[in-house]
């Protein structure tokens, strides 16, 4: 083990000499490296941005939260027979939460009722169309996490009363108040005058996916007051335990059967959403974008890695005398094989160190230019592309270097 | 001036080789390089190969050598079955037991001196400082102590012959092999390898020249004359004729 160390610094000294004597030769290899380093260490960052981005927008929708609406978000059905459904109204939340209460071992924790549709902001010069506007209780704050950046949610006062207060997503506060401070102003929301009495914290919007960003909330009485001509409700209902969600899902199916009095043998006429579901219909379009994703620009790579593998073998053809004097001074196959590895290894690591740096400067021009979109280089993926550079020298030095390991030295040393 | 093997000089037999034969297959054909040769070296000799080309000389410099084993026959290096070793153990023992010189120098273009003649100890597996102070002492012993950090390309072709052996002296070997060493170098320059050659020899090196020129034979104290890939003859040059010879 010392031995194998010890002809370990060896090789590398004797790889440093190699690669300052060919600078532009092991430049230029080094280069294929690089640009594959660069395209698969993006690629890296940008599935995580993704996926990171993803998970962002699930989070909005809570993952101990189920969605009693009238469609399903995953349609397995046509879509005509959601459309032709009953409407969920707001005040099932009502008989619902008395059927939590009434039960000691609910799996359930609160009914929210939840009424939206999209409507047109406005503040003075400034509007936002189809803004999602949601019409909800103070009750609202316990099933979601909702910041502040600036001012509050409304109370139960608000709340009740319907007062005409509306809590702003941060892009609606950005677009209305350019330069002013929204708060204590009236907006027009549907031509009906709301106070701003909160501003959302910026969460950042991916794909279009749920984002706080392009809401705003109102107490639902308002709500109902001014736009439940188009509007469309759901009721969100907490649990308990998130591990028991499927005891949860049967007791909330039969307390909705119960309310909306569906006969015994009809089917339900309604749906039960949840994060998990929508979450496990957008994972594999997530992981077919990382493979393809990885796949092509793991290709760049291999490019490259054919580079190393090319430079390596003129260099062993080249250097056959210096082998042939190498083995008569008495080095073993094993000395000669590691030695051309390390020489691959060294270029595809200062390769990758070299990529590394490049995509690191590229990410934050990125971040910079479109800081919606969620990138970030991990330790992981520095990790990752280190030892993929590593392997690739291994992998495609090993041929050349197993060619130069046996050589028979006679001939070798005659070659000219 | 030339007398028969009676006056051999004694001392343990370094190499000892019996009826060794090495045939190649070249296409169709089979080339039999040596035919059955049988020699023996004792310590301390200062032996000469001569023959003209094709005769097998530098097939038998390869056997000696270890860097090629016969097909047939016997050979034992200090009593060591040489024939049936493979790669790795005859890699072993040309970095212990033999030095070459080669005709082209054969040096590290790219590495000092001190580095150059290093490289058999690396692969001796001796450590940084030991190997760094033995090479360079090596160098000082060959007068090269003022060009240790120089590259070959700095040097003239009789210190590059120097730093070469150099190379070979320093893992002390039991032999020198030295193949056509002053072949690249003019004859001035190719005497001063060869009174350098003669030093080590007095110093009780064994050393083993392969030459085609009588002129550089005659430094030896034995020559062996190989035609056809046989032992032509095999003779012992009066020591005090030949130090006559070179230094007069």
């Amino acid at each position: 083990m010392k031995r194998f160390f010890y002809e370990l610094t060896e090789s590398w000294k004797i790889a440093a000499t190699q690669m300052r004597s060919n600078k532009t030769r092991s430049m230029l290899t080094a280069l294929g490296v690089i640009i594959g380093i660069v395209a698969v260490t993006l690629m890296g960052t940008a599935i995580n941005g993704i996926s990171t981005g993803f998970d962002k927008s699930m989070a909005v929708l809570g993952d101990d939260v189920l969605y009693v609406g009238q469609e399903s978000w995953i349609q397995r059905d046509d879509w005509w027979n959601y459309r032709s459904r009953r409407k969920i109204k707001t005040e099932y939340a009502e008989p619902l939460n008395r059927m939590i209460g009434a039960s000691p071992n609910s799996n359930l924790l609160l009914a929210v009722p939840v009424s939206s549709w999209f409507r047109t902001v406005r503040y003075d010069e400034n509007q936002v169309h189809n803004v999602y506007i949601l019409g909800t209780t103070f009750d609202f704050l316990a099933i979601s996490t909702v910041d502040c950046v600036k001012g509050r949610f409304f109370n139960e006062v608000e709340s009740r009363g319907g007062a005409n207060v509306v809590v702003i997503g941060y892009d609606v506060a950005d677009a209305l108040f350019p330069s002013e401070d929204p708060i204590a102003k009236s907006v027009l929301i549907n031509g009906q005058p709301f106070k701003v009495i909160g501003v959302n914290t910026r969460q950042g919007t991916f794909l279009g996916l749920f984002s706080w960003d392009s809401m705003v909330a109102v107490p639902l009485p308002a709500f109902k007051k001014y736009f439940s001509a188009k509007s469309e409700s759901e009721i969100r209902v907490k649990v308990k335990d998130k591990t028991k969600m499927a005891e949860a899902r049967d007791e909330l199916i039969g307390y909705m059967r119960r309310i909306r009095a569906v006969p015994p043998e009809k089917e339900n006429d309604f749906s039960l959403n949840e994060q998990q579901a929508f979450k496990s219909t957008l994972d594999p379009v997530k992981n077919s974008i990382a493979v393809a994703g990885l796949f092509i620009t793991g290709l760049s790579l291999f490019v490259g890695a054919i580079g190393i593998m090319n430079i390596t073998f003129v260099s062993v053809k080249e250097r056959t005398k210096e082998i042939g004097t190498r083995k008569a001074l008495g080095a073993r196959r094993r000395t000669i094989l590691l030695q051309f590895l390390i020489e691959s290894t060294a270029l595809c690591l200062v390769g990758g160190f070299i990529g590394l740096i490049v995509a690191f400067l590229l990410c934050s021009a990125i971040g910079a230019a479109l800081p919606a979109f969620p990138i970030s280089i991990s330790v992981g993926l520095v990790i990752t592309s280190m030892i993929v550079s590593v392997l690739t020298g291994l992998v495609s030095g090993f041929a050349p270097a197993w060619t130069a390991s046996r050589l028979d030295p006679v001939t070798a040393l005659r070659y000219e | 001036m030339l007398t028969t093997d009676t006056m051999r000089p004694r001392g343990p037999i370094v190499i000892d080789i019996e009826n060794i034969t090495k045939h190649y297959v070249m296409g169709e054909e089979t080339v039999h390089a040596l035919r059955g040769v049988t020699l023996q070296i004792q310590r301390n000799e200062y032996l000469a190969i001569m023959g003209p080309s094709g005769s097998g000389k530098s097939t038998l410099m390869n056997m000696l050598g270890c860097l090629d084993t016969p097909s047939s026959g016997r050979y034992e290096f200090n009593g060591r079955d040489v024939a049936a070793m493979d790669d790795d153990e005859l890699a072993a023992i040309r970095n212990r037991e033999i030095g070459f010189v080669f005709q082209t120098f054969n040096l590290l273009p790219r590495s000092t001196s001190l580095r150059n003649v290093e490289l058999p100890l690396i692969y001796a597996g001796i450590d940084p400082e030991t190997r760094e102070e033995r090479a360079a002492q090596t160098l000082r012993d060959v007068g090269l102590g003022d060009r240790l950090h120089h590259k070959p390309n700095e040097l003239s072709g009789g210190q590059r012959q120097r730093v070469a052996i150099a190379r070979a002296l320093v893992n002390n070997p039991s032999i020198i092999l030295a193949d056509e060493p002053t072949g690249n170098l003019d004859s001035k320059t190719g005497e001063e390898i060869m009174s350098l050659l003669e030093n080590l020899y007095q110093a009780g090196n064994t050393i083993i020249l392969v030459t085609h020129e009588a002129d550089i034979a005659r430094h030896a104290r034995r020559t062996v004359f190989l035609r056809d890939g046989l032992v032509e003859s095999d003779v012992l040059a009066e020591a005090t004729e030949i130090q006559t010879l070179a230094f007069t």
